[in-house]
Order: structure tokens, then sequence, then C-alpha cells
């Protein structure tokens, strides 16, 4: 399997440990990252409020970058894939927007054709009958006894039409990818809700109450652990996890892991290995589970 | 037969809301309303619940079913009876329940009132009626089909921690003025839109879009909002510094620095917001986790600034 990769801003800033596991998983399951060096940030929605052509007309470059490369793009964040797939709808069902995009494009030496590649996050490319199949044969330490709570993060499932999942108000992906791991997995009510980090700087408390609520959920239904697609989910439950405590009054320490963490760990890979000495919140805890 | 498990409340006799289990055998072609309606007129006429048009244009009916709001008119019975053949019905999410499934509204009505639903043009009213382009209509057409259901509002993730919130479907109301051509108080609403409960304060969950059950989905036009906002230049807010700051950074790079966006979001001259990024500052800092102090651009960058060039930003 071979992908173009696109990182996405924070798993090469405050996440670089997402980027770190991300490459240790791929090497362990052999699959083939061609990092994409020249692709734009993809604006996390946020570029769009200032123009939304603009944004547009960044995530289709990236998009034809992919399609030069002649590879299907993956990305590791899910803001990214909901951005990256935003775009393409409003590109490929509207011809003369797509042509306006591509006249934006084309003094760089970019096409966007459309409909030559996928546009998948690594949890995605996982959960097909290939990737399943990869996990399976590569799993060297199953993840016995640990019971793992999945965090999807909102731009990987709605809107539903541009999700890849198939029932997003219930989706089971994430879920699957722990089993063959051998984790247990939690469901709980919040694992589809928003962890508050878009509004961060705007509505501090508000931000911090929505992660907190989640986390509490995610430990009353049972986890030792929480694990997310999205560095951003990430920063807001990790980062931020000291000051979620003291909003609530029923306190909660749990660990928060990447997706690709988790997947490494099964694969044989140390915590130290895949940079889960750098997150606030300690992951100590789940070396001590693992090793019982 | 399908079981329906239904969050009973009636204050009157008893404090505590409890849940109700009704069996019935869901007959084909039987919208959600069609069985609460056989369930109420058949083995329980005291269960409460809004209805009216049964064709989801009076937006009466909405429920939360199996966790999640909808208008019961428009849905298929049997579409919803999950693997354990069971429907759970609650009434909406962020508004206190009268009796079993109706909610109270006052809120979601309050917050309508706040945005001032109502044309406000500069001009006296001309002799006859004011005409819009097509073009123009196109810009407020998605919003002018909200129903006023509550079901935005029922899921709304920032009003489940944030009374203050203004919510989707009055944001999605406000857009139609906002950015209705015969309107002259543009400016005036961005300013009070910009205010905290306002859209900066929306999440991006796009709930909002998903429970909506007409074109309105109140995220898209909440963006649209931002948009206008930023375009009349209503950027003392951290929203609106976040936006430009964010937009700015990937124009000189390529990419997120996000060493930078937090200091210029909150404002280089507020103190007490700068000294509030501290803790969590400092704690990336020491665990190794600080974005690298000299952010480096990405590959043709120079193709990147072209297209900010090109498209005036």
């Amino acid at each position: 399997m071979k992908f173009a990769l696109f990182t996405g801003c924070v798993a090469k800033g405050a996440t670089r440990e997402l980027m770190l596991s991300t490459m240790k998983s791929a090497e362990g399951l052999g699959i083939e990252f061609v990092e994409m060096k020249s692709a734009a940030c993809c604006g996390a929605g946020v570029v769009s409020e200032k123009n939304p052509l603009l944004a547009d007309a960044l995530n289709a470059r990236t998009l034809a970058i992919a399609e030069e490369q002649n590879l299907d793009l993956v990305t590791i964040c899910s803001t990214c894939q909901g951005i990256l797939k935003k775009t393409e709808c409003h590109v490929d069902t509207d011809a003369a927007y797509k042509e306006k995009v591509n006249n934006v494009l084309e003094e760089g030496g970019h096409h966007y054709a459309g409909g030559k590649i996928k546009v998948q996050h690594f949890a995605n490319v996982l959960g097909t009958e290939e990737g399943l199949k990869l996990l399976r044969e590569k799993v060297k330490r199953p993840l016995t006894g640990l019971k793992t709570a999945a965090f999807y993060g909102c731009y990987v499932l709605r809107p539903s039409e541009l999700s890849l999942y198939d029932n997003t108000d219930d989706p089971t992906g994430m879920e699957e990818i722990f089993e063959i791991l051998g984790a247990t997995p939690v469901y709980y009510d919040s694992r589809t809700k928003c962890c508050g980090f878009p509004i961060i700087m705007m509505n501090k408390d508000a931000s911090h109450d929505m992660a907190g609520n989640a986390l509490i959920d995610a430990v009353d239904s049972g986890a030792d652990c929480v694990v997310t697609g999205c560095p951003l989910c990430h920063l807001s439950l990790d980062a931020y996890q000291p000051e979620i405590h003291k909003m609530n009054k029923k306190g909660c320490s749990v660990p928060i892991l990447h997706l690709p963490q988790l997947v490494a760990l099964a694969l044989g890979y140390s915590s130290q290995e895949l940079g889960m000495d750098t997150h606030v919140v300690t992951t100590t805890g789940l070396d001590k589970i693992l090793a019982q | 037969m399908a079981t329906f498990r239904i969050k009973r409340y009636n204050p009157e006799k008893q404090a505590e809301s409890y849940y109700e289990e009704f069996e019935l055998d869901i007959k084909h072609g039987m919208t959600l309303l069609d069985c609460m309606n056989e369930i109420k007129w058949t083995l329980d006429g005291s269960f409460t619940y809004r209805m009216s048009c049964r064709s989801a244009i009076c937006g009466s009916c909405a429920v939360k079913a199996n966790g999640h709001s909808l208008l019961a008119c428009q849905r298929q019975g049997a579409h919803l009876v999950k693997d354990d053949d069971t429907i759970v019905l609650e009434p909406l999410g962020n508004m206190k329940p009268i009796k079993d499934l109706a909610v109270d509204f006052k809120p979601f009505w309050d917050k309508i009132d706040k945005i001032n639903p109502y044309l406000q043009p500069n001009e006296k009213a001309p002799k006859e009626e004011r005409k819009q382009s097509p073009e123009q209509f196109r810009l407020i057409d998605d919003s002018s089909t909200c129903i006023m259901c509550g079901a935005c509002y029922s899921d709304c993730n920032v009003l489940e921690v944030d009374d203050n919130f203004l919510g989707p479907a009055a944001l999605a109301k406000a857009q139609r003025f906002v950015q209705d051509s015969r309107d002259g108080k543009t400016l005036e609403r961005v300013r009070d839109l910009s205010k905290p409960g306002g859209i900066w304060d929306c999440t991006h969950c796009a709930e909002c879009v998903e429970r909506c059950p007409k074109p309105a989905q109140p995220f898209h036009r909440i963006k649209e909002i931002m948009t206008v906002a930023l375009d009349q230049g209503v950027t003392n807010n951290n929203g609106a510094r976040h936006a430009l700051s964010f937009t700015k950074s990937v124009k000189s790079s390529g990419s997120l620095n996000e060493n930078i966006i937090p200091v210029e979001s909150v404002g280089i001259f507020n103190i007490k917001g700068l000294f509030d990024l501290l803790p969590v500052g400092l704690r990336m800092f020491f665990k190794g986790k600080n974005p690298p102090i000299f952010h480096k651009s990405i590959d043709d960058v120079e193709d990147v600034k072209r297209i900010y060039m090109e498209l005036d930003e």
C-alpha cells in the first residue's frame, strides 16, 4: 500500500508525536507514505471564514498534487480530512466553479481533474478489508485488557454526506481497529461529540466544558484511555486537561492517545518510541495495564 | 413488533422523569409520528407531544429518536428501529421538558427575537414591492427554508454547556437578514452577532447541519455571516483576529504557525489574555510539545503566495 501523506500542520508542530507514531505504524505495517511537502495547510475551516474561494483553491491545489503523484491521499487529522472532502465536494459538483478554481491554479502548473484519487483518513485506510487484514497479520503485542474509548472528531463524521463512515451517529470503524489490536472498545455517548477546540480562543470555558464532559463520560464508561484520530482533539483533551480538571467538580484523569500510537503499540513499539512521554497527561498507567 | 421506550414526564404527578415501554406493530409506510399517534390513540391517551401538519412544513413534531433530534413526521418508523427492536423517544435537548416530549421553547424564541428577525431597510417603503434579482435571493434562499423546529437547537454541542450562545436557528435566521439585499443594517447586525454568544462561539461541530430537516443548515449560514463580518471590518474580537491571523500565517509559510496564532487571536496588547495563555504554553514547553520556534515554510510556498495575490488576499 502506497499513499500520498498529507500531514497537516499540527502533526509537524504541537503534536509531533503524531507524525512520529504515524511513520512507525507505517513502517510496522509495510505501508509506504510519500509526504506531500508542497501541500499547503487545509485552512481548518478558518481560512474559508475569510475567503471561501481561497480555501477551496488551496485545497484543490493539494488534491491536484496528489493526482500528479498518482496516489490516493491519506490524512492523519480529522479536521484536514473533513476540510479536504468539503473542497472536493464544492469543486466536483459545480463545473463552473471547478473551472474558476483551476484558472487560479493554472499559473502554478497545477490542474485538479477530480475523480482520480481517494481522500481518506488513516483510520479509514486501516478500516478497509486490506487494512484490517494487514493489522491482523502484524500485531505483535495484543493490547489485552486495555479498555479503549474512541473519540472520532467532528470533521470525519459531519456533514455525513462527506464522511467515509457508514453510520455517523453510531460509527464502529475505530472500535473495529481496537478489537483487532486486542484492546477492548468502550462505547459511550460522547465519542461523536465536539472536543471544543475550535472555540478555545473565543469561549474558553465552553470549550473546556465540552472536553470535560466527554472525558467524564469516557471514564464513567470504564475507559483506561481515549484514542483520537484528530490532533486538535488531542490538544483539547490532553494539553488542556489540567484546566478541564479545575472547571469540573468531578475530576478525572485519563491519558489521550493518537490512533497511530495505539496501532504502533500493538505492533511492538515502545511508548517512548511513539513520543508518549511528551503528552501532558502521563501514559505510564497504560504500560502497567499492558504488562499485566 | 417494536418496543418504543419513551421518556415520560408529568410534574403534576411525579417530579422525576422515567421511561415507559410500549409495544407496537409498525405497519408499512408508518412515519414515526404515525407510530406516536397510534400509541396515543390506542395505548395511552396521556402521552403528550406536539404535532400539526404531518408534512414536514410546520416544524412542530421535532423529538429525539435514539439520541438525535429529527422531525417525527419526516422519518419512517421502521427505519429507526435499532438492532434490539427498540426505538428510544425523548424530548428535544437544551430545552426544559413541560410534559413528556413537549418542551418549553421560550429560550429558543427569545434568541430568535434577539437577532431582530425583520427587514430593516434604510429607505422608505416604495409604492410597489422591493425587487431582488435571482442572484440576490439565492444568498438567502437556504436560510429562509427554516421551519423553526428546534432540531438544531436541541443537539447543538455549544448550547449543552453555554446558555448564552444564540444557537444555530437564530444565527441562520440572522444570515437571512445580514445578506438580504433590501436590508440596511448589515454592519450593525454583524457587530451585534460578533459579540460573545454570537457567530464566533460556534464550535464547527456541524450537528446542526446533520439534524436540520431543511436546506437551512445553520453552520454553513454562520460561516457566511463570519465572512461578511470580516469583509465589513468587524475584527475587534478573538474569533475575527483568529481567522485573520490564521489566513495570514498560511500566506507567509503555507502552513500554520501555532506559536503566533494564540497570541494574535487574543490580541498582542491584551495583557490578561496573553497571561491566560501562559500555563498551557509553559506546560507544553516543558513537555517538549511546543511548536518549533523557527517556523518552516512548505516547499513551493511561492505558489501559495501567488494564489493569495490572485485572489486579493
